[in-house]
This record gives structure tokens, sequence and C-alpha cells, in this order.
């Protein structure tokens, strides 16, 4: 314990001395910095003056990506921190309890408890296993969900000032390369290979299980988010993150979700099996395989694991709102730049509060299901999306209007639709009741007539039409897995009927 | 050979590439064997970037670390008893003079045409002649250009899959 | 040109790298650290581990990973053609059809065959 507090002791130390090093070494320029910004605040005048763009000054060309990295992964981790206690949170609300209140003011402080907690653990290694492939399992899980965003750009280029006296143009993204798509599945796909040398060196047979499982998982449903992730390609005609988002700038009709909807959702339901997430956390069925490929972890290498799935969630949710959702647009973010990460993280936080609520909502799918949902439904629905947007694409080019694509564009969506009730009608199940739990509930009764249950009954009221839209997309998404089901299973389900009559008419 | 950014990245990549292939052949254990070549073909992939071909590095990153990485993986864990048994080749000898006379075969092969056949040529990357992913659609399609190798490799990657689901499902019948 | 693009990401993969190992090396230094051999042996709920884990997986699972390489070409073959799209018209639009439908008949007969169930 003597030499932790050594150890900890030197590090504040040297952090001290080196800020206040720091601080005398620079000392001109931050006054020139402060001096600047005011300047920047009182005298608009000098916004135009003398604005250099960064790719067009060496200097900053260098420091522009560590500054940004080192910041972009700050927050990010911050962000999975805080994500765990927005999904315990939210989760808590669904189920009625009050969720982590306990550290800090309504519980903000629980993520740096649990890191610290987590820190302080001891850090097993198993005889068994493979000692270097174990260590290097969850680096490889968890790099790839820091670094897959480096393609995104996450705000309009904002203008800063330097402690050279000039001002930059710098953009909100690292790299935005012109193969941002393929960056995005390369990286995505090197994760997969994360679980899989985890599951292998733990030389533990829930390890392999789960391992081998998700690889296979995520594999499959890989192929619909290819296919899905080329719809804005088409569209754009180019694969840089960039250029999609800019094409959905104004309003938010210009989004690729109301050109191509099936596309968004299925690229949605493709990142929830991507990132593991419920309904399709099958490596992690605790019933099943205890914990999956992360049996053998402990301490900070199992954190590692946690980071990579919910930093995994944050990325997703930053490419589908990019993909299919505008990006950084929703009001006209060129007046103020600084609105665009505003709201990039206004809709990640939605698309995190649908993953949590779904985690609440559904329970999880039967492995065989879900294989058979992701390469029987999925892959022929992806190539359906693909055919959608290429043909209307094309056909409204080859006329000239805009009307063409439209109609043919509108067709397709027809055929979609009745395609799917049609579908869904032949295997859905009519007999589903409503239950009626909710009666005796204290805030449908009514009780309790506080500020609390008007701000709940609005919120409520509020949401109740999403409710019932997804509890809609919910039952479609359970028939469209009874469709895939082979007709062996249907005579498992015979002799429970036949009984069940047996009983009835002799009850008669 | 002047000194600079490029140099250095370029150097940094051979070295994974080397480092990735000397470990792949020097590995007993298969499995380790296969992340190794992981690692030899990110370097390549890095290769391809300072090369200024980028989407096939991203092809390379996606089919060869996304994919092939996932089959060599499973077909050592389906392969009987060697992910547990220490596999040693005994003549060494011979393997080290065949894999020396390789070696020496492919550096000619590469290194005549290139530095002996066309000594004066350079190879300098501009961004003049790059060809675009643009082009690279336009190329595959084009009827002047590649449209039929283009068919002909749907074609093969169909009889792939059939030959796969052949293959896999004898071996499954007998298993059970 | 392609490297001074990706030269930010390649940033971003060393402060990544960087990252991710303070937080292995951390638990290591601050954890105590008193293994036992019960400690450190494999987790089977209890049991004394019996035989290897790293035993041989079903071809089931290779299979999957032959077709997802298939289909993850055809997707690669796909990308490069959306990007030029516009440009190709209709004939780009049939050939790519053409090209779609020899894998769709590959997937037909991979459906009928069965190689998509899972018991």
């Amino acid at each position: 314990m003597n030499r932790n507090r050594l150890i900890i002791g030197a590090i504040v130390l040297f952090v001290v001395v080196f800020a206040i090093v720091a601080l005398i070494a620079n000392i001109g320029g931050i006054i020139e910095w402060v001096g600047g910004a005011i300047d920047f605040l009182l005298n608009p005048q000098q916004r135009i003056a003398t604005i250099i763009p960064c790719s067009e000054s060496d200097g900053c060309k260098l420091l522009h990506p560590i500054v940004f990295g080192v910041v972009f992964a700050l927050v990010i981790v911050t962000g999975f921190a805080y994500t765990t206690l927005l999904e315990r949170k939210i989760i808590a609300w669904l189920q009625q309890r009050s969720g982590p209140n306990r550290v800090g003011p309504f519980g903000l402080m629980q993520p740096a408890a649990d890191a610290v907690k987590l820190i302080f653990k001891e850090d097993i290694m198993p005889d068994r296993a493979d000692k270097w492939v174990y260590l290097i399992a969850p680096m490889v899980k968890v790099i790839p969900t820091l670094i897959v965003l480096a393609v995104v750009p996450l705000g309009p280029d904002i203008i800063i000032p330097w402690f050279d006296g000039n001002w930059y143009q710098v953009p909100l993204g690292l790299s935005d390369v012109n193969v941002g798509i393929l960056w995005i599945l390369g990286i995505t796909s090197i994760a997969t290979y994360g679980i899989v040398l985890a599951g292998w060196s733990s030389n533990n047979k829930y390890a392999m299980l789960g391992a081998v499982r998700s690889t296979a998982q995520m594999i499959s449903y890989e192929l619909s988010l290819g296919l899905t992730m080329a719809v804005p390609v088409m569209i754009v005609s180019s694969m840089s993150i960039g250029d999609i988002i800019d094409a959905q700038a104004g309003s938010p009709l210009n989004w690729f979700v109301f050109q191509n909807p099936l596309a968004a959702g299925l690229l949605i339901i493709a990142l929830f099996a991507e990132v593991s997430r419920s309904p399709f956390d099958l490596p992690e069925a605790e019933q099943e395989l205890t914990a999956g490929f992360m049996t053998e972890y402990s301490g900070m290498k199992f954190a590692m694991f946690m980071m990579a799935e919910y930093l995994g969630m944050i990325g997703v949710a930053v490419i589908a709102s990019s993909l299919f959702f505008g990006g950084y647009h929703l009001i006209p973010v060129t007046a103020a730049p600084i609105m665009g990460p505003l709201i990039l993280i206004g809709k990640v936080v939605a698309f995190l509060f649908l993953f949590i609520w779904v985690r609440a909502t559904l329970p999880r799918i039967r492995y065989d299901r879900l294989m058979q949902f992701g390469w029987k439904v999925m892959l022929p629905l992806a190539l359906l999306s693909v055919a959608w947007t290429s043909i209307s694409v094309v056909l409204g080019d080859v006329s000239g209007s805009p009307v063409v694509y439209g109609i043919v564009s509108g067709i397709f969506f027809v055929v979609v639709v009745a395609a799917g009730f049609f579908f869904l009608r032949e295997s859905g199940d009519p007999t589903a009741e409503i239950e009626d739990d909710l009666a005796d509930d204290p805030v449908v009764t009514g009780e309790r007539r506080g500020l609390a249950w008007i701000v709940l009954n609005l919120v409520g009221g509020l949401i109740a039409i999403p409710f019932a839209l997804v509890e809609m997309l919910v039952k479609s998404l359970e028939s469209v897995g009874k469709t895939a089901q082979p007709l062996s299973d249907e005579t498992a389900i015979v002799p429970v009927n036949t009984e069940a009559a047996a009983t009835k008419s002799g009850g008669d | 050979m002047e000194f600079n950014f490029i140099t250095v990245a370029f150097i940094v990549f051979s070295l994974i590439t080397l480092g990735g292939a000397i470990g792949v052949v020097t590995c007993i254990n298969l499995f380790r064997g296969t992340i190794w070549l992981m690692v030899s073909l990110f370097g390549v992939a890095g290769l391809m970037v300072l090369l200024s071909a980028e989407f096939l590095a991203a092809v390379q990153v996606l089919v060869y670390i996304g994919a092939i990485a996932i089959l060599f993986t499973f077909a050592v864990m389906l392969t009987r008893s060697i992910t547990s048994d220490k596999m040693r080749f005994t003549r060494v000898w011979v393997n080290v003079i065949s894999a020396g006379i390789l070696f020496v075969l492919f550096a000619l092969g590469v290194i005549y045409p290139v530095w002996v056949a066309n000594a004066a040529t350079h190879f300098p990357v501009t961004d003049a002649g790059l060809a675009t992913t643009t082009d690279l659609g336009v190329a595959l399609v084009s009827g002047s250009q590649f449209v039929l190798p283009f068919e002909v490799a749907g074609l093969l990657l169909t009889a792939a899959m059939i030959g796969a689901i052949v293959i896999a499902r004898d071996a499954d019948d007998e298993g059970n | 040109m392609a490297l001074e693009q990706f030269a930010p990401a390649g940033v971003m993969i060393i402060i990544a790298t960087i990252l991710a190992f303070i937080i292995l090396v951390i638990s290591r230094i601050f954890g105590p650290h008193r293994p036992t051999f019960r400690k450190n042996a494999p987790y089977e709920s209890g049991m004394k581990p019996i035989g290897p884990a790293q035993r041989r997986v079903p071809v089931r699972f290779y299979l999957v990973a032959v077709l997802f390489i298939i289909f993850d070409v055809e997707v690669i073959f796909f990308l490069p053609w959306a990007v030029a799209m516009r440009d190709l018209g209709v004939y780009g639009l049939i050939v790519m059809g053409v090209f779609t439908l020899m894998l769709i008949v590959g997937f037909i007969y991979e459906w009928k065959k069965g190689a998509l169930e899972w018991e």
C-alpha cells in the first residue's frame, strides 16, 4: 500500500510541477490568447481579418490532430462513463426504481466511484491463459471503438484564436478521408477480431463459446451493415462522411431516412447487433455463458471490454445519425458553428435512449433465430433497399426530373409496406392480449397529484405515439422472426396446443 | 533518399510488415501465427496508403483483418488437436534452403523488372494521374474495360459459395 | 495525397493505443496481486475444469465465415459502383444487376440446401 501511495504522490507532484512550468513558459502566449479572445468577443471585425485555414499552416496541421485527438479521446471516455450512469438511471426509471443515487447529487459521481473501484481490483492472470494474447485482446477490442469516429466530422469548421495571434479555421473532425464508409466498416470488423482473441486466449469453455457465437453474429450482421451503408453513398456519389452529412443540410426533410426508411431501419438493427446490444446481446447471455468472452477478465481489463461496448454505442449513434439523420444539421449551423457538436450530442443522446429503451423492453432473442434473422431477413431486405435507392436514383437521373425519382421511390415504399403487412399478417399472433396490470399503477390511477404526476402525464402523453409506433415495430419484428422459423419448430408447438384443447374439451 | 515524414512512415510500415511475416513463420502455435499474419497485413495496408491507394488499403483492412482473420481463426479452431499440440518441424535445413531459393526467385522477379529493366524510370506519386474510387467504379462496369472480369468474378464468388456449402455440409453429415 | 488525409487518423490510432496501454497498466500498478491456485483456475461455475477449453468448434461457424467473406467481397464491389452509379446510368445498373443476380442464385441455393438453418 505504501508503494501505491508513493506512486500516486509522484504522479501528482509531476503533474503539478509540469503544469506550473508550462504556465510560466507560455505566460506571454496565454496573455496574448486571452487578449485575443476578449478582442474576438468585443470586436467582430477582427474575425474576418486574418483567418488561416488549418490545411495551409504546417504548425496547425501538426498540432490539430494531436490536440483534437486528445480532447476527443477524453470527451468520449467521459461520455462512456456517463453513458453507464444514463443507462442505469433510465432502466431504473423504466422499472420504477431509484437507480444510483448515493454518490454525489443524483448519483452523478457514480462513474468515478466505479472507475476507482475497478482500478483497485485485482488483475487476475489465469494460469492456462495465453499470456500475451490475453493482454492484447482488450486493446484490440477497445482501440477500434476509439478510432472509428476519426473519419466523422462532428461539426462544421470553427474559427479559434491561437497563441501566435492568428485565427485558424479548423475542422471539427480528424480526417475526412474519401473512403470514410470503408474505414468505418473495416475498423468495426477489427473489433470482432478482439472478441476472438479474448475468447481463445482465456482458455475457458464459456469464453470460447461466447467468442465463437458473437463472432458469427457480428459477421452475419456486418453484411447488412455494409449494404445499407452503400445507400447514402449512392445518393451522394461519395464515400466521404463529410459529403454525406453536408448533402443532408437544411431542413430535416433532407435527411436520408426519408429517402430510404427501409435502409435506415436495417442499419439501426444491424448496428444493434454489431455492438451486441440487447436484444442481440448473445455474447453476454449470462444464463448460458456466464459472461461470454469476458468471463476470465477482471479489474481494468474487464472495464476495457465494458468501455468498448459503451464507446461502441456512442460510435454507432454518431454513425447512424451522420448517415441517415443529418449528422450535425438540424437548424442552419453555418451562423453558429459551435451548435453543430451540440446538435450531434443531442442526437447521440436520443439514440442512446433508444438503445437503453430497447434493452429495457425486449427479451433476448434465441441464437438460432438470431442467425436466421440475420441471413434470411436482414440480408434480402438490405439487397432490396439497395435496389430501391439505386433504381429510383438512376431512373430519376436519366429522366432528369425529381418527379420520376419520387414516383419510383414511392412505388418501392408502397411495395415494401404492403409486402410487410402481407407477410406479417400471415405469421402474426392475433391472440396477444393487453395486460391489465396498469390498472393498479399509481401513476395511471392518479393518487398522487403532485407536480411529478403532471410532468409524468405530460411526458407520457407526448411519448405515447412513439411507444405505439415502437410497439408496432416490435410486433412486426417478432412476426418477421417467426417467418424465418423452420417448419420443424411448429411440430414442437402442436402437442401443447392439442393438450390445451384436450383439457379444454375435458372441462366442457 | 531524403529523410522526411513519408520515409519514416515507409520504414515503420515495412518493419511492421516484415516483423509480422517473421512472426508468422517462427510461431509454433498456429493461432498466434494468424495474429502475426494480421499484423503483417496491417503493415501492407499502411504501405498502400503511402502509395495513395486508400481504397485498396481500406479493403485490405476490411477483407483480410475483418474477414480472412476470422476465417483462419475458425479454421484453426476446426483443426483437430492442432491448437493444443506443440508441433515442430524436424527437417529445418530442408525448409531453410527451399525458402531461401523461393525468396531469391521472388526477389529477382520483383527487382529485375522494376529496377534493372527500367532503371531510368522513377515512380513519383503525384495527384494528377491518380485514379479515384469513382474511376474504379467506372472501370469495373464500363464495357471497354473490366466488365467481363467483373462478371466472371461474380460467377467465381457464386461457385465458391456453392463449393463451401457442399464441403461443409458433407463434413457436417459425417460429424453427425 | 492519401497520406496527408490519413495522418490525423494515424495520430488518433497512436493516442488510442497509448490510452488503452495506460488503462492496462494502471490496474497492474494499483491493484493487489495475490494469485492463488484456485483463483487462477479457469472459471467453470465452481466445478473443477474438465478437459481443455480450446476444443474444435462446429463446422457451421466455418461455413458462416466463408459465406461472410463471399458477401463481403460483394459489398466491396458494390461500393465503388455506388460512388460512380450516377455517372454510369442504366447501363451500370444492368451490369450490377447481373452481378447481383448470380450471387442471389447462390444465395437461394444456400437457403434451399439448408446452410442457413441452425438446430
